[in-house]
């Protein structure tokens, strides 16, 4: 896992609510064997028609915005498990996804891959929006170590939360796997001596 | 302090907690399938780390298989791949597999019941969603992403920080024709898409003491719908008789040692939830939604709501339906009766029973597609194959099918499906589709129909 600490970038306003995975990756890009190349069909059937040409009006197709930070509507993620929205958000080139909400299997698959899922308040969210649609060239600070987001050259700022585990992980680029399979004489041990 | 049922079976298989970190917590059963395994097992072979314990998984196709002609060999070669590989990585590493035609097979959520794996008191996991509905076990059953499919393959555990408790109680007397999709349904309108999330819910009251374990595994199947990771509830003797006999089942005295076991389980009467909801049982009504997101519901006979939220009014338009208005009487094309939500025996039982001497209408395509070879060989001996016939509905082969449209069965772009299943997302059942949810009755009345109709008024 690619290592995180902090991030400079302009944003992406998705000014969606209830973005689902189904959205982020539609199920029938989900018959690939491997993790790659997953960005090319992200959020598919909003960013083409059906005939295959360019939805001008979607905002991941507005060459006004560019930068690897998603500032999306509340409960963003919800629906299936599919890691592959994860996959496909970060192949796409995004580090951070900002929201007010994040359905609870979404933020988990994206702390596995180094996507930072940054929560804050409802207010915050809606002046980050207001921010970036009214000068796209708006450039967000994301630092993990000191969990904070701000706008750069303004008073806008504010603190967010993360698991202290995840948080290391996320700064060392450690995964879950390593921490587990050391650990693998305490499962045994719990195997021989679990009372149900 | 009384502890909750989610705390008991919880704690009981915690093997240690980080310093101000998240717990190691065993996990008994992981369920996998082809599409979110994959991924896992390459990371594994990547990193030369063995599956730890082969025996405690089991493996079943099911996302990505076709419902027509089973016995041939499968035409989309991306489909074929991903089958063929599921079956060598499950040789490779000593894993139960059942693919494709073996009188096992079906969608994991229905198999895995039916073959005894789930019980109470387990910890289970899969790389999908709804493996909440093993929670009508009282087991902890949960979705994982493909990176803790891994991490389960290599230690048999999973990090995760305990989740809060919340309990929804119904109490009461449904009325006619008001089935368990129906209560999930008007919970979910009730609380919302992201009520749960962060959760484990537990479902309590006399209308789920009541249910079967079909009912019982419809409503956890839809915690995640309303955000919570899992739904549960407390095992009781439907519970111990249905998981009797079954293949896996514990036999003889270890049954009952198990069932005296189980009987421990349910939530102390002083524990204490985090959050808490009751609903009174005749409030309910048949449900139906009506936008792209399981919230949106609404009880038949009502009509759409009023609302100015940009998101709302975008997920009306690509329904095109207005707000306030009815959807009675809208002429719908096509209706599907299946899912890990709705395709177990007791749901075409009530769909049989609807059909029974009447025609589907001209315009209706009607799937109906069982969640496993068992249900598929139970809707033959029983006699409703032909009832279904008779009306005019297909019968397919057992599959996730056009729940999520991985497979040829797609609803064709600006049609409306009454569907059983338990997404309404945009495009869930095939690209510009859109999903109506309902029960097993709705969906078969609509199908004789053609159109959505009241049934409660046809029922009294």
């Amino acid at each position: 896992m690619e290592k995180f600490t902090t991030l400079q970038s302009r944003a992406i306003p998705l000014h969606i609510e209830n973005v689902d995975t189904d959205q982020i990756i539609p199920a029938r890009f989900l018959k690939a064997t491997d993790r790659e190349g997953f960005g090319n069909n992200v959020f598919r059937d909003w960013r083409y028609h059906k005939d295959g040409t360019i939805n001008t009006d979607f905002v991941l197709n507005d060459s006004k915005y560019s930068g690897s930070i998603l500032v999306a509507g509340d409960n963003f993620g919800c629906g299936s498990s599919r890691e592959h929205a994860a996959w496909a958000i970060t192949d796409f080139g995004f580090k951070v996804v900002v929201s007010s909400f994040f359905a609870d299997i979404f933020k988990g698959n994206a702390l596995n891959n180094g996507l930072l899922p940054v929560q804050v308040s409802p207010a915050f969210l809606s002046d980050l929006m207001q921010k970036i649609v009214s000068n796209p060239e708006t450039e967000l600070v994301v630092d993990l170590e000191k969990q904070t987001i701000s706008v750069k050259d303004s008073e806008l700022s504010e603190n967010f939360e993360i698991d202290a585990y995840k948080k290391t992980c996320m700064i060392n680029g450690y995964d879950d796997i390593d921490y587990l399979i050391n650990n693998k004489e305490q499962i045994e041990a719990f195997e021989a001596q679990k009372i149900y | 302090m009384g502890k909750t049922l989610f705390d008991k079976v919880w704690d009981s298989h915690v093997v240690s907690t980080i310093e101000n970190g998240p717990q190691i917590l065993y996990i008994d059963k992981q369920l996998i399938h082809e599409v979110t395994s994959p991924q896992a097992f390459n990371e594994l072979e990547e990193r030369g780390i063995p599956v730890f314990r082969p025996s405690q998984i089991v493996a079943t196709a099911d996302h990505n298989t076709p419902t027509l002609h089973q016995d041939q060999p499968i035409k989309d070669a991306l489909s074929r791949k991903q089958l063929e590989q599921l079956s060598e990585n499950c040789k490779k590493n000593n894993i139960t597999l059942y693919e494709l035609g073996h009188k096992y097979n079906g969608i994991v959520h229905v198999m895995a019941p039916e073959l005894g794996v789930t019980q109470p008191g387990l910890t289970m996991v899969c790389g999908d969603s709804h493996t909440s509905t093993h929670g009508a076990f009282g087991a902890i059953a949960f979705g994982i992403g493909t990176s803790q499919v891994a991490q389960v393959f290599a230690s048999q555990c999973l990090l995760l920080t305990k989740p809060k408790s919340l309990r929804v109680t119904v109490n009461g007397k449904l009325k006619n024709g008001v089935l368990p999709k129906d209560v999930i349904l008007y919970i979910i309108s009730k609380l919302g898409t992201n009520s749960g999330t962060g959760y484990f819910c537990e479902y309590a009251g006399n209308v789920f003491e009541e249910m079967s374990m079909e009912g019982r595994m419809t409503v956890c199947n839809m915690s995640i719908e309303m955000g919570a990771r899992g739904g549960m509830i407390a095992p009781d003797e439907t519970t111990f008789e249905y998981v009797r006999g079954r293949e896996f089942a514990p036999k003889g005295e270890e049954f009952d040692k198990k069932v005296a076991y189980w009987k421990t389980l349910p939530t102390d009467s002083d524990a204490k939830f985090d959050k808490e909801y009751s609903f009174d049982a005749e409030d309910i009504e048949p449900m139906i939604t009506y936008g792209t997101n399981p919230g949106m519901g609404i009880k038949i006979s009502e009509t759409i709501p009023v609302d100015e939220n940009p998101s709302f009014k975008k997920s009306l338009a690509y329904m095109n339906f207005e707000a306030g208005e009815s959807l009675i009487n809208k002429p719908i094309n096509f209706v599907f009766i299946g899912s890990c939500t709705n395709s177990r025996i007791e749901d075409f039982r009530v769909a049989a029973n609807y059909i029974k001497g009447k025609k589907k209408a001209a315009n209706v395509t009607a799937w109906l597609v069982p969640g496993s070879k068992q249900v598929e060989t139970q809707i033959i001996e029983e006699g409703l194959k032909s009832i279904f016939d008779d009306a005019g509905f297909e019968l397919r082969q057992p599959g996730c099918s056009a729940c999520l449209a991985m497979n040829d069965d797609k609803i064709p772009q600006g049609e409306y499906c009454v569907s059983t299943s338990n997404r309404n997302f945009e495009g869930r059942q095939g690209q510009g589709s859109r999903t109506i949810l309902a029960s097993p009755l709705v969906a078969a009345a609509t199908a004789v129909e053609g159109k959505i109709i009241d049934i409660s008024k046809q029922l009294n």
